[in-house]
């Protein structure tokens, strides 16, 4: 993945020392590194610093980028590794293994949810319901709503909140996140559905009530 | 065997052993275009038969484009002006 040619431009610019490109970066990806960066470390000023610590990185890193993967990429890599190397100096535990032990086993859907025996074993018990939201405006037209859509998020294990950060809430492709997060194409897809089965749970609770599952 | 029988078996064949259940563990692998063609059938055939299922699917979509929604985090006034300084220390050392 090469940089587009929008951002060739926009890199011929910088190395020109053009501040309004540089204005342009800071203003598209800030907001989303600033998100990526909360899901490494443990508070939001800390998360500051290293998106700031990240702008360093890009302008110390310029001259030597040579463009063998686009311009965002190698943003985003730059923050991932100040940010694993901030989380590291702020102990706060990375997981081990690629996958992290959180709920490795465990279900998508509550157990509960589903038939425990019979020729209809493992279907629908208490099937979904309708939820009357149908489009994600209306869905985050409720203030509340959109806050427990991000404390689900924040309540995810770190590796599952970065992959779903980088591919839900900031749209990258699969095979970017796979190259920012440096992961292999089954790992980022595992990790991103136990996020997104984690949230969809949390919606669920939050707009049907408390009382399907836990 | 009638031709009905036949094409019972037929249909049971294709529609291997999906439940609700596997179809909530693979429904990642169903949207990221992950799963082979027989699975991916199977599904398909699962989806047009349970109501439960395609409120499930319905559901996870919704979820997913309602994070895609969610508010960026705003940069604060004075971070950028701060970056934008760096940016002409940079260019004139
Ligand atoms: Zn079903």
């Amino acid at each position: 993945m090469a940089p587009t040619p929008e951002e060739s431009t926009l890199l011929q610019a910088l190395r020109n020392g053009d501040e309004a490109a540089f204005a342009l970066l800071v203003d598209r990806y800030h907001g989303q590194l600033l998100r990526l960066a909360m899901a490494f470390v443990a508070s939001r000023a800390i998360a500051e610093e290293v998106v700031q610590e990240t702008w360093i990185g890009v302008l110390e890193g310029l001259a030597r980028f040579e463009g063998r993967s686009s311009l965002k990429t190698w943003i985003f890599r730059i923050l991932t590794n100040q940010a694993k190397t901030r989380g590291v100096r702020e102990s706060r535990t990375v997981p081990f293994s690629p996958l992290g032990n959180d709920d490795a086993d465990k279900p998508s859907v509550d157990p509960t949810r589903f038939l425990t025996s019979g020729y209809f074993v493992d279907h629908w018990a208490s099937p979904p319901t309708p939820w009357d939201e149908a489009t994600p405006e209306r869905l985050l037209l409720s203030k509340e709503c959109g806050q427990r859509l991000e404390q689900a998020i924040e309540a995810l294990p770190p590796a599952q909140r970065q992959v779903l950060v980088l591919r839900d809430v900031d749209g990258l492709s699969s095979e970017e996140v796979c190259n920012v997060l440096a992961l292999s194409e089954t790992n980022q897809r595992v990790l991103l559905h136990r996020a997104r089965s984690r949230v969809r749970r949390a919606l669920e609770r939050y707009l049907e009530g408390d009382a399907s599952t836990p | 065997m009638t031709r009905e029988e036949i094409r019972n078996r037929v249909i049971d064949c294709l529609a291997g052993k999906v439940t609700c259940k596997s179809f909530t563990e693979a429904v990642t692998d169903y949207l990221e275009g992950n799963l082979s063609v027989l699975d991916w059938v199977r599904f398909q055939m699962h989806l047009g038969l349970c109501l439960g299922c395609r409120l499930y699917l319905r559901q996870m979509k919704l979820t997913i484009r309602a994070m895609g929604t969610l508010p960026e985090k705003p940069i604060p006034a004075d971070v950028r002006a701060e970056l934008i300084r760096r940016f002409r220390n940079w260019k004139n050392p």
